[in-house]
């Protein structure tokens, strides 16, 4: 709780939830509604995602309000039960690479010489490579699992933490007040932790809320290629893949909501990233 | 007795060179922005380092507490050689030095409280615990003039006025009661009225703990108020150092004496030897040779371009680089 209090107490000097913008909070009416669907889906659908209705194919209808697929599951429930394996699986493979990736930067732009440069060429060879092509390299390594798709996002989204927290650690190490703490006779840890994160802090956010953005479509790709969460589980990139190839024959509805889903929770994501920047952005901090 | 001597102290920064003229030329070119000073500070003394912008008075007081390496010399602190000391060595030393600087708005880390910042030195060195430390700030935020201290304690720095953050900034060097402070223009930023009570904090401070002080500024007024000694610097060069009253009664250096026609006196009919200089400082990349001064002074002789004046010895504790004496 204790985190928490002081997480909160930092948004607030950041003037996070005093000057929210229209951007802001449309994204997080977005988000904060689709997982409030999700959690409450056993109140909201009579159906379970993963057990045939009886009836096939069926077009929307009161009983089935987006229908039902070839297998007779009814779509309402797969598209609400989908977005907790999509949350879960992009939540989680961000925070790992925040976690992994943020570290990485402050070490290497705070010390900067031989490690920085190992760390930096490992790391530029992999942002080389396009997201989804190497998420789908590791996942076909792996093997296709709901852990396995987490560890595959992951790494792909670890360069960017560190290309963007070594930047900013580079210019916040060379600061008045970085200089005024080694005066002060402060360790390097002590100056990583207690000067140069909390002052990168709000960039890591706005990188975090556009990852997940990113990441959802990453999700959305690998399991429409089959490399992520293993059938029946619900998920609306291998609900794509399914209905797609019933999509020529009029059935619109198998590839319409999953898909409209996954364009609504990336531009939540999204919508948050751009709002908190303009939040954050020092020139509107200034005027503030 | 002496708390810091520097002797011999130089400081010469690398120039940033484009690609096209390292591969056209390998000579690498340099800012001479400390050339050899030397110089002593008595304890309990306040030394003023006076000089235009450019001249190395700011590299002089980085240098003397270490956030640079010096290139070569020797400084000695309170009986200890800290010229290449590693930065595991000094910490333990920063305790009994410390250093306020000319930005009060860039010095203080903007996402930690006041209270936090004041309390930190002494949580770094394990002085106090946290709850220790935090009675220790508050009472240090009363004796900088912040009150009522709880509710400076909880604000953060953006939420205060540039004299008040100053008044922070000394809370901070202050709380691990040093011995020594090198005050780095720490009134220059500042509205004009607010310097006086600044600069009064800081002779306060200096009376209580006897401190021992570095004073760097531009402002030979100020340097007069409150210093015992003056060195001036003319482009990384100690060019005259007396104390305070010999130096501004019987100013022996053309430029020492060209800073002093530029203060205004209260009595105008004041008869004073007036000297103006002639154009700009030089671009210190390439100093004038001889005497650094020579293509500015007016009482240049031929020697002065060819020679270089050492610091003599006139009497008085007063020391002057000059042909002309």
């Amino acid at each position: 709780m204790n985190i928490v209090n002081a997480i909160l107490e930092k948004l607030k000097t950041m003037g996070l939830l005093r000057n929210s913008n229209a951007l802001f909070k449309a994204g997080i009416i977005i988000v904060a509604g689709i997982i409030i669907l999700s959690a409450l889906a056993p109140l909201l659908t009579p159906y379970s995602p993963i057990v045939g209705t009886g009836d096939e194919l069926a077009p929307p209808s009161l009983k089935h309000p987006m229908g039902t697929n070839n297998l007779g599951y009814d779509m309402f429930s797969r598209v609400l039960y989908g977005a907790r394996t999509v949350l879960t699986v992009v939540v989680s493979a961000t925070l790992l690479s925040m976690a992994i990736g943020v570290p990485l930067g402050l070490i290497s732009g705070y010390y900067g010489g031989k490690v920085d440069r190992a760390i930096s060429i490992v790391m530029d060879s992999m942002y080389a490579f396009p997201s989804l092509i190497l998420a789908l390299a590791i996942a076909a390594v792996l093997g296709a699992s709901l852990i396995n798709a987490i560890i595959a996002i992951a790494v792909v989204y670890v360069p960017t933490y560190f290309r963007m927290v070594r930047g900013q650690t580079l210019s916040i190490k060379s600061l008045l007040y970085v200089e005024a703490a080694r005066a002060l006779g402060a360790s390097d840890s002590r100056i990583i932790t207690r000067y140069v994160f909390p002052n990168l802090l709000p960039t890591v956010l706005v990188v975090f809320s556009m990852n997940i953005a990113d990441a959802i479509l990453t999700e959305a790709g690998l399991s429409f290629l089959g490399f992520s969460v293993p059938p029946p589980t619900p998920d609306w990139g291998a609900d794509l893949r399914v209905g797609h190839s019933f999509m020529l024959a009029g059935y619109w509805w198998l590839v319409a909501f999953p898909g409209l889903m996954i364009m609504l929770l990336a531009t939540g994501f999204a919508l948050i990233g751009e709002g908190l920047s303009d939040i954050l952005n020092p020139r509107r901090e200034a005027v503030g | 007795m002496v708390l810091l001597s520097v002797s011999n102290l130089k400081k010469y920064f690398p120039l940033q060179k484009s690609f096209i003229e390292r591969v056209i030329s390998r000579r690498k070119q340099y800012v001479k922005a400390v050339d050899g000073i030397s110089f002593i500070i008595r304890e309990g003394e306040v030394f003023s380092l006076v000089g235009e912008s450019g001249c190395g008075k700011t590299t002089t007081g980085r240098l003397i507490v270490r956030l640079e390496t010096p290139d070569s010399g020797k400084i000695v602190f309170d009986g200890k050689d800290i010229t290449f000391a590693k930065e595991k060595e000094l910490r333990p030393l920063r305790r009994k030095m410390q250093i306020i600087f000319q930005d009060p708005y860039a010095s203080l880390n903007p996402r930690m409280t006041i209270g936090d910042a004041i309390a930190e030195p002494l949580i770094i060195h394990g002085i106090a615990d946290k709850r220790e430390a935090r009675e220790k700030a508050l009472e240090m935020l009363v004796n900088v003039g912040l009150t009522p201290p709880e509710l400076f304690y909880k604000a953060y720095p953006h939420q205060l006025s540039g004299g008040q953050r100053q008044r922070v900034v000394i809370a901070r060097a202050m709380i691990l009661k040093p011995k020594f402070i090198v005050a780095d223009e720490p009134v220059s930023m500042i509205d004009v009225s607010l310097r006086a009570s600044i600069l009064k904090l800081l002779m306060k401070f200096k009376k209580d703990f006897n401190l021992t002080m570095l004073f760097i500024t531009h402002d030979l007024a100020v340097a007069r108020l409150i210093s015992d000694v003056v060195a001036v610097m003319y482009l990384g060069k100690i060019v005259e150092i007396a104390p305070v009253d010999e130096l501004v009664e019987n100013p022996l250096h053309p430029y020492t004496k060209a800073l002093l026609s530029s203060v205004p006196t209260i009595v105008p009919q004041m008869k004073r030897e007036k000297i103006i200089l002639k154009g700009d400082v030089p671009n210190p990349i390439n100093p004038p040779s001889g005497c650094r001064l020579h293509p500015r002074c007016p009482l240049a002789i031929e020697r002065c371009s060819k020679e270089e004046p050492k610091l003599k010895y006139v009497g008085n504790n007063h020391y002057v680089a000059c042909h002309l004496l």
